[in-house]
């Protein structure tokens, strides 16, 4: 197996961390940001190694200001830089809205075109990990609703590098939501070639089946995978779609699916109202209701803050989603 | 006490009375003192004209710069051809200078095919990337983090850019401005900041908008130098801003400049400052007119004689009235540059929804009944 062919089995954030050396080595313009990215390689070790390699002007510790930390990248990349900024936490970057929905989103827009920003910007999300408030929210859907913005939310390893050279390659400002709960806990085959990438806005089937689609993203697709998998040895088959880009949405590979089994079931840990759910619901409503044999139903987070004794409680498991998938069975 | 009402520490070239010059007026050749003096006339004739056009309903917006000229030019001259302008609202005249086509600054007021940004944003919200002048956002202060970046972005490609990052009074109390200056001075960025106090942030006065006495004093708590200028005296604004200049060339990082001016007239076409704004309280040497000021130096010196003035003045009038007779019959921008430029390729569920406008604005989509 040379270097270049095959795969390395990995975990999602080391999947992550190879990405990033790869991209900064294929070109000088990757420039790395954020909060203790450099010297203590991230939070969570995402950025490992990429100071010592380097150096601190292309692999920048911050001052502590989330919209510093965009607003900067905005106007590095504006310049010609190819900015990857980190905000340690999805939930800490309300700070940086402004900036990304103000101006990142809708740079190129307004000066028609002449001024682009294609930032990455990479946010761990999702709960799971005992964090609270405010270490496990689901913040996708407000970034969803703006204009000029891709959002990417990697579900696997392999996905998860190949999506995230794909945004740094790309000419458009990407929200990149890592799924925390699994960096370490999912580990799959990633290819060794420093070119592969996987193309944002196609979605993936992670689990073909007929009887039921179950719609999902980020670690809730390994949630549904373990739902399906216990409703296969009781003789139901799931489809599990991974969205993998919420935004380009891959809205035909969802149809399908639905026409095949005319029963949904999307599965989102965020908070429920105007949820992305809500968003998918509503697609297929428009696009399919004369495909479907029962009511569409969402699985959720609730309306509620997200909690800390109770998370458990608050993010769907593997027995909500079966729940739901029996409502749409006996429907 | 406002910055305002305490004139006498400014830097300044041009004398006013009871104010004497501090600082020797900075060496520049004649033809760059016209072109400067060229480009303050301009900004106060669009003023006037584009007021006008506006109490007609010609252009629905406008943002006035008269009696800011001095700050606008006396800086925004400094700016080579490769440094950056990372505009507020009333720095258009920085974009003029810098040879943005007044076809197009009309067209972007007009909202028509002229505009580069096809009619997108609100009048006043210039952009063009042919002189590095950045799409103004009206979000206050969110220009000046990216001006650091572009900044952070110039030191690492070792291109030697300057950036020009300008603020009103008002941005001053936004994180962004936090922000902007700390990342800036941390990692010693050649970027400028400056600052246009004219005394209002449209209804709120300087002194209610900071207890600090000045801006250019905030700077200290960021490690960085901080000036204040006679806003209205064209070349203290342009000898200090010379200085902060070759300070970001020699690689020692940003200033923040104050340039201590006066908003003559309303924040904007919408605005009437008579309803909270006492004339008669407004310190005197603040409304001398900062163009006065500088055509008397000129003229003085010899190198403004009355030939050269009228003919400048002929020729901008004609610019102007004929930039608008071209500019304001232009076509309407398509229905396309609604949903072009959101992103680099237009995604197929957008593509859709511009096929469903084109047919709800072709006539046949009627919303007619019986259906």
């Amino acid at each position: 197996m040379s270097a270049t062919n095959g795969t390395t089995n990995m975990t999602l954030l080391q999947a992550l961390n190879l990405a990033l050396h790869e991209e900064m080595e294929r070109s000088k313009d990757v420039v790395v940001l954020g909060e203790d990215v450099g010297r203590n390689g991230g939070v969570f070790r995402t950025t490992d190694g990429l100071f010592a390699k380097f150096g601190a002007e292309r692999v920048m510790d911050t001052p502590l200001a989330e919209s510093g930390i965009i607003g900067t990248a905005v106007g590095m990349a504006m310049y010609g830089l190819k900015p990857v900024a980190e905000i340690q936490f999805s939930d800490f970057i309300f700070p940086a809205f402004d900036q990304i929905v103000s101006e990142m989103a809708k740079m190129r827009y307004r000066s028609g075109g002449e001024f682009t920003c294609p930032v990455v910007v990479r946010t761990p999300a999702g709960g799971g990990i005992r964090g609270g408030h405010y270490h496990s929210q689901s913040p996708e859907a407000y970034f969803c609703h703006t204009p000029g913005l891709q959002v990417v939310y990697p579900a696997t390893p392999e996905d998860a590098k190949g999506l995230l050279k794909s945004a740094i390659r790309g000419a458009d400002p990407v929200i990149f939501f890592e799924p925390k709960r699994i960096y370490r806990t999912v580990k799959g085959d990633v290819p060794n070639d420093p070119d592969f990438t996987v193309p944002i806005g196609k979605a993936r089937v992670a689990r073909a089946g007929k009887d039921v689609t179950i719609v999902s993203w980020g670690a809730m697709v390994h949630t549904s995978l373990e739902a399906a998998e216990k409703a296969a040895r009781n003789g139901v088959d799931i489809e599990v779609i991974d969205l993998r880009t919420l935004v380009p949405l891959d809205e035909e590979c969802i149809l399908t699916s639905v026409r095949k089994t005319g029963r949904v079931v999307i599965a989102s840990e965020a908070t429920r109202t105007c949820g992305f759910a809500s968003e998918i619901s509503a697609i297929i409503a428009e696009e399919a209701i004369d495909c479907l044999e029962a009511p569409i139903v969402r699985v959720t987070g609730y309306d509620t803050p997200f909690p800390y004794t109770l998370e458990h409680v608050y993010m769907p498991g593997p027995a909500r989603v079966l729940d739901a998938v029996q409502r749409v069975r006996a429907f | 006490m406002s910055i305002h009402s305490q004139p006498e520490g400014l830097v300044r070239v041009l004398p006013l009375p009871g104010l004497p010059a501090n600082t020797r007026a900075p060496e520049l050749p004649a033809e760059e003192h016209r072109s400067m003096f060229r480009s303050m006339l301009l900004i106060r004739m669009l003023d006037e004209k584009m007021l006008l056009l506006q109490r007609q309903g010609r252009i629905a917006f406008f943002g006035p710069s008269a009696g800011q000229e001095a700050a606008i030019i006396g800086s925004g001259a400094v700016a080579r051809k490769d440094d950056w302008v990372f505009p507020a609202l009333r720095e258009a005249g920085i974009a003029l200078h810098r040879g943005f086509p007044l076809e197009q600054y009309f067209g972007q007021l007009f909202g028509n095919v002229l505009d580069p940004q096809q009619g997108r944003q609100q009048p006043m919200h210039f952009s063009s990337g042919a002189v590095h002048y950045v799409s103004l956002s009206s979000p206050i202060a969110t220009q000046l983090p990216q001006a650091t970046g572009a900044a952070v972005a110039a030191k690492l490609k070792g291109d030697g850019a300057v950036i020009f990052a300008y603020l009103g009074d008002g941005a001053t109390s936004e994180h962004d401005f936090h922000c902007a200056l700390n990342f800036a001075a941390v990692w010693k960025a050649p970027v400028i900041f400056c600052c246009q106090n004219n005394g209002w942030a449209i209804s709120v006065p300087f002194e209610k908008q900071t207890a600090s006495g000045s801006v250019a004093v905030k700077a200290a708590a960021y490690g960085m130098p901080g000036i204040a200028v006679d806003g209205n005296d064209a070349l203290a604004v342009r000898t200090t801003t010379e200085l902060a200049f070759a300070r970001a060339q020699r690689g020692e990082g940003p200033a923040l400049l104050e340039f201590v001016t006066w908003r003559r007239g309303g924040h904007s076409s919408s605005d009437d400052p008579t309803r909270y704004r006492d004339e008669a309280s407004i310190p005197a040497w603040v409304l001398v007119d900062p163009i006065e000021r500088y055509r008397a130096w000129l003229r003085a010196g010899g190198i403004l004689g009355p030939g050269n003035e009228e003919a400048i003045a002929l020729d901008l009038k004609a610019s102007i009235e004929e930039g608008i007779a071209k500019a304001e019959h232009a076509p309407r921008p398509d229905l396309d540059s609604m949903f072009s430029d959101v992103y680099s390729t237009m995604p197929p569920a957008l593509t859709r929804q511009m096929m469903s406008a084109d047919r709800d604005t072709s006539g046949k989509a009627e919303g007619a009944f019986p259906l």
